[in-house]
């Protein structure tokens, strides 16, 4: 129920709607919660409503931060 | 897929099970909970427990919007469809939840009455457009997540003066119920459980940030660490939480960076603080009558209100007498101590609430339970998706 995914935008089509990439599957989704999207950028999707953009910086960041606290060497 | 795949590395999740085995102390036992359904069904599909020390104790929260539904608001939605005759639209996790007298809205659907299942609150609009001589009710549950949605629609029904539409608003608050849990007395006898730290909700911060939690984390002197849902994510929080508990620290702290900023959507905030207010108190299964923890619609909106629009009382019901339900949804009880356990409450059969959606505590330990038992350490993380 609160399965939320990130997905990319594949095509903005008006204020209101995007064509979103799911996992191969093209679906077209309410954006009207975020403002400015563009072609390339990922949001989180629930029930059919981009509910926020994902941080693509921050998202390498998280990884990178896993690496570190692993205790191993960041592999770039 | 991007952004899934790489937060559920075996690898890095037993390096990261490493840090967290070096963070530990062996003098003491570390009681988590976990807030969200979406990080109970993480925890058993990737067999985190076995990942970590045994004093790590993980304990199911009540943030599963399906599972904390109380029945009387089940038969609410079952008397829309079934008396006033009204199109229900829900979501489908709530078609199996047990109601009154072995009821579910999916048996009032086999009996006749006109529910469906959508999967987004524009669907419903789209059937009240296509009915327009039908009264269509969208049944709105869950958390702030879920909520932004409904509160479109309603703006949207609004400008298109679709007088057919109204909604059934079950939203409810999550900081609310957290202070529930923390404000319930620390026994095992109907009141509340000893806890150290929460990983605190993923997509619900996405939405209303990281703040809200600050005045509970301060007022009770526990570390909260916003988490996301994949394996990684639970396991860096993890380890985020054990460095504050050790050093006696409370606070929020946010691992989802990547989806989640102190101050959150506000643009979706704007939009529910529009359509909706705050209720004096509603009743959720588990914690009972919780002061100011959901939300219904304003006067503003009132003709798209279905708890206006229709004569619906409401009543309490009693949970059925074997289910644990109320027990598991405040942490006080695990799955495994229900005596109907998979045997009289399954998923396909579900008795209680906890049992229906993948999220609930019960349905997550049948699912995969059995499993983390056979699993190598680390296997069930390697293995992914
Ligand atoms: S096993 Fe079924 S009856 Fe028992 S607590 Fe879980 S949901 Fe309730």
């Amino acid at each position: 129920m609160c399965l939320a995914l990130p997905v990319r935008v594949v095509e903005v089509v008006d204020d209101d709607q995007a064509r979103v990439d799911v996992g191969g599957v093209q679906k077209v989704v309410n954006i009207s919660l975020v403002d400015d999207l563009e072609e390339g950028d990922y949001v989180i999707l629930h029930v059919g409503f981009a509910i926020n953009r994902l941080d693509q910086a921050e998202a390498e960041r998280t990884l990178e931060l896993f690496r570190e606290m692993a205790g191993t060497e960041a592999h770039t | 897929m991007k952004y899934i795949n790489e937060f559920r590395d075996g690898k890095l999740a037993r390096e990261l099970a490493a840090a967290i085995a070096a963070e530990v102390r062996h003098d003491r036992m570390y009681r988590l909970m976990e807030f969200c359904g979406g990080h109970t069904h993480a925890i058993s599909r990737y067999g985190l427990r076995d990942l970590v020390p045994d004093n790590i104790q993980f304990i199911h929260g009540p943030g599963c919007p399906v599972c904390v539904l109380p029945i009387g608001r089940i038969d609410s939605a079952i008397e829309l469809a079934r008396d006033h005759g009204v199109i229900l639209c829900s979501y489908g996790d709530t078609l199996r939840v047990p109601a009154s007298e072995r009821m579910s809205l999916l048996r009032a659907k086999a009996d006749g009455a006109d529910i469906r299942m959508v999967y987004s609150s524009t669907d419903a609009l789209e059937v009240a457009r296509a009915n327009p001589q039908r009264e269509v009710v969208f049944f709105a549950i869950g958390f702030e997540t879920t909520t932004p949605p409904t509160a479109v629609a309603l703006q949207m029904a609004q400008a298109a003066g679709l007088h057919n539409f109204s909604v059934f608003c079950n939203h409810v608050l999550t900081p609310a119920a957290m202070e529930a849990i923390l404000t319930a007395p620390e026994t095992d006898d109907g009141g509340g459980v000893p806890l150290d730290g929460f990983i605190g909700p993923s997509h619900v911060s996405t939405v209303i940030g990281s703040r809200p939690y600050e005045p509970v984390a301060e007022k009770f002197y526990k570390p909260i660490v916003i988490s996301g849902f994949e394996p990684l994510d639970v396991l860096q929080s993890v380890l985020m939480l054990l460095r504050r508990i050790n050093r006696g620290e409370a606070g929020v702290e946010n691992q989802f960076t990547r989806a989640v900023t102190r101050e959150g959507n506000r643009k979706a905030q704007a939009v529910v603080a529009k359509a909706m207010e705050m209720r004096d108190a509603f009743e959720w299964r588990g914690l009972g009558q919780v002061a100011h923890s959901a939300l219904r619609i304003r006067d503003e909106f009132g003709a798209f209100d279905a708890e206006r629009k229709f004569d619906l009382p409401y009543r309490s019901v009693p949970d059925h007498k074997a289910c644990e339900c109320a027990a598991i949804l405040r942490g006080v009880k695990a799955p495994q101590d229900c005596k109907v356990f998979g045997t009289a409450c399954t998923p396909d059969n579900p008795l209680g609430s906890c049992m229906v959606s993948a999220e609930g505590a019960c349905a997550a330990h049948y699912t995969y339970g059995r499993l983390e038992v056979e699993r190598d350490r680390g296997q069930a993380v390697a293995a992914g998706a």
